[in-house]
């Protein structure tokens, strides 16, 4: 890292401490866009997500107008998560961490905040067609093509403010993080605007636009999410602890293999499909040979934070930031293992998926987010978390919340699939089964909304300055030795 | 690789690669399949959607059916479908060559759908399920479509279609259900999907 701490702050120490603040106050105006309305859609979100969860276990709720309908309520509430709260949280984090990554200003001040208000007119106009009934019923990407022009421009004008901000960059050096973050960069809009093509002209035919909407729907986690995440931890974690990331050479091969391998495995969401039978073959290599990236990153991250474990006690972003990290492990091997026939005969078409996909999306991801936001914010606005309380409510509701959700569903989508494939139990003996479980997923959603709107509550009081002026960091307890912290450390 | 054209480059080309191989290659494998012919019958299956089972689809998927129900018969020995009587043989490509997009689906909160016109051939079944799918399918959860009907109170006057309430359904007397026009084309739909003929690649 180039910001390594010293004991004793010298002239140099000072330098580094203005320029960061020059990149930061560039970033203000752009990031702030980004991370306001990826907490609006995360409301937002939130609550067409309790609508949906509420409706599993009792239909009659809200069930009179057709545009509440469950089969309208889930697809709107993956739009606003996905394009709306992920998309816009990840965006501004990537953009933040280019610049400091590459020590340049952020380019583009009026133009990047505009990117901002075109992503939420076009998440909008997405959400509002899919409740009024213009769903294109493409898991994933159901909301209108047209979009696909918005969402370009956007990313276009991304990609030329990375790029000149990667050419003027001071270091030869390239951080890991970099790395993922332009891959990300340059594999989304190539994503979604050729999974348009395929999915909506006729270049693809039949049941093999559902192998482009496998590829497109898990690329997005793969290519998307994952390596802005991934690029978060990487600049976080060793920020906050004030060490250096444990190997080199690991990260690059974690980067390697994560783009030669992930593409590959989206047609596990096939398995069992009317698809020639060496396409659901290669997603599946795809998705075993994926334990090379996860164990790499893993091992990597671990090793990093190893006996620096205490600091999980004061930093609120390190705390989110190493949850969502330890998930990722957890999730990849989730999926590595889903994919095998064997297992997916029974995982497929059940609540075990659904629990899967919110262990990535969520758990890795969304927590990642969180902690970004907890770590970015402050250095945008000068002030501070307002108040260490509501972070921690925001932890644990959002961190219990996950942990009931995964287990009810994953326990529940397990034994409906089992049951699902033995063909003397009624059919509606297995919905009964399940009902149990989806009130269990209710009440986690319940606890994880309390988590949005305390994060809402920090954010909206941070835009407004609530906080103290910078100078300290806001922690989860107060530390006896707090000076004795690395630089890096104060957050 | 610190150049930021090549690193670039070889991001695009790993999801290209990728791009190719599973959707490209698949698309010019498949792109050949036709129709089979039913001599007895003289016609070609699969037949396509027309009319009203063609605008019944966009009402299927605008409701976002697929979120619960599936349309893909798995084939014999992984899961049981055969045996639930989901279809009498597995869903294969050809079965989807004029479904733009392929309604597959990957959740089974409720059954699969790939046949259910000939699992279950009477619309007045399918009015009743939809306006409340707990007076055909108890402990059902699906939830009720009623924006989908007029309600009426009286004899008189009623249209063809119109289904009559079981009582425990009609509280306050008898009842009667007219299926509006989005309703009568999402049942010519469903009553569509029969896949239940001989295809080569799944004898």
């Amino acid at each position: 890292m180039t910001e390594a701490s010293q004991p004793l702050p010298t002239a140099q120490d000072e330098r580094e401490r203005l320029t960061r603040i020059q990149i930061d106050r560039s970033c203000r105006q752009t990031v702030v866009w980004y991370y306001s309305s990826a907490v609006f859609w995360l409301l937002v979100g939130s609550a067409l997500a309790l609508a949906a969860s509420i409706k599993m276990h009792s239909p009659g709720f809200l069930a009179g107008w057709e545009w509440l309908t469950f089969g309208r309520v889930r697809p709107a509430h993956l739009a606003a998560m996905i394009y709306g709260w992920g998309s816009m949280a990840g965006v501004g984090t990537l953009l933040w961490l280019q610049a400091r990554l590459t020590r340049n200003r952020l380019p583009f001040p009026t133009l990047l905040p505009a990117t901002a208000i075109i992503w939420n007119l076009t998440v909008a106009f997405g959400v509002v067609a899919i409740l009024a009934g213009y769903s294109t019923s493409i898991e994933w990407i159901e909301i209108p093509p047209s979009t696909a022009i918005l969402f370009g421009f956007c990313i276009a004008v991304i990609i030329a403010a990375s790029i000149r901000m990667f050419r003027s960059r001071e270091s030869s050096h390239t951080y890991v993080s970099q790395w993922y973050l332009f891959g990300a960069i340059f594999w989304f809009p190539l994503l979604y605007v050729s999974a348009q093509i395929f999915l909506h002209t006729p270049a693809a035919r039949g049941a093999v636009k559902a192998a482009a909407n496998w590829w497109f729907a898990h690329n997005v986690l793969g290519l998307w999410f994952t390596p802005i995440g991934l690029a978060t931890v990487y600049y976080l974690i060793p920020k906050v602890i004030g060490r250096p990331v444990h190997s080199y050479h690991l990260s690059l091969l974690g980067f390697w293999t994560l783009a030669i391998f992930y593409n590959w495995a989206g047609t596990h969401h096939l398995i069992g499909g009317p698809l020639p039978a060496w396409l659901i073959t290669v997603g599946i290599v795809g998705s075993v040979m994926m334990f090379i990236p996860v164990v790499t990153v893993a091992v990597n991250h671990h090793l990093t934070m190893v006996g620096h474990f205490h600091h999980l006690r004061h930093s609120p972003t390190l705390r989110f930031v190493v949850y969502g990290a330890m998930c990722y492990t957890a999730v990849s091997f989730q999926g590595s293992l889903q994919s095998l026939r064997s297992v997916n005969e029974i995982s497929h078409f059940t609540h075990y998926t659904i629990a899967h996909a919110h262990l990535g999306v969520y758990a890795f991801f969304t927590m990642v987010m969180f902690g970004a936001i907890y770590y970015v914010a402050p250095r945008l606005l000068n002030a501070e978390w307002h108040s260490a309380g509501w972070i921690r409510v925001h932890f644990w509701t959002t961190a219990v919340g996950m942990a009931i959700y995964w287990l009810g569903l994953t326990w529940a989508g397990w034994e409906q699939g089992r049951m699902m494939n033995d063909p003397r139990i009624p059919f509606l003996d297995i919905v009964r089964f399940t009902v149990p479980w989806l009130w269990s997923r209710s009440a986690a959603g319940v606890l994880m909304t309390i988590g949005h709107l305390s994060f809402a509550w920090l954010f909206w009081n941070m835009l407004r300055r609530r906080g103290a002026w910078l100078p300290g960091p806001t922690l989860l307890f107060w530390k006896r030795s707090a000076e004795s912290l690395p630089e890096g450390a104060a957050e | 690789m610190n150049r930021a054209w090549l690193l670039a480059l070889g991001v695009l080309a790993t999801l290209i690669a990728s791009m190719t191989g599973l959707v490209l290659l698949p698309d010019k494998q498949l792109r050949p399949t036709e129709p089979v012919k039913d001599e007895d019958r003289d016609i070609t299956l699969p037949a396509g959607y027309f009319g009203d089972a063609e605008e019944g689809r966009r009402v299927y998927m605008d409701l976002g059916c697929i979120y619960c129900h599936t349309q893909q018969v798995r084939p014999e020995g992984f899961g049981a479908d055969l045996e639930r009587g989901w279809g009498m043989r597995r869903s294969v490509a050809r079965d989807y060559i004029f479904d733009d997009p392929p309604l597959m689906g990957t959740m089974r909160t409720g059954p699969d759908l790939m046949n259910i016109g000939a699992r279950q051939p009477s619309a007045e079944w399918h009015y009743l399920h939809l306006y409340d799918p707990r007076i055909t399918s108890p402990g059902s959860i699906m939830p009720p479509h009623r924006f989908l009907f007029d309600l009426r109170r009286f004899a008189d006057g009623l249209p063809a279609e119109a289904v009559r309430l079981p009582e425990a359904f009609s509280p306050g007397g008898p009842a009667w259900i007219v299926p509006n026009d989005r309703a009568r084309r999402l049942v010519a739909y469903l009553l569509s999907l029969d896949h239940n003929y001989e295809v080569p690649e799944a004898r």
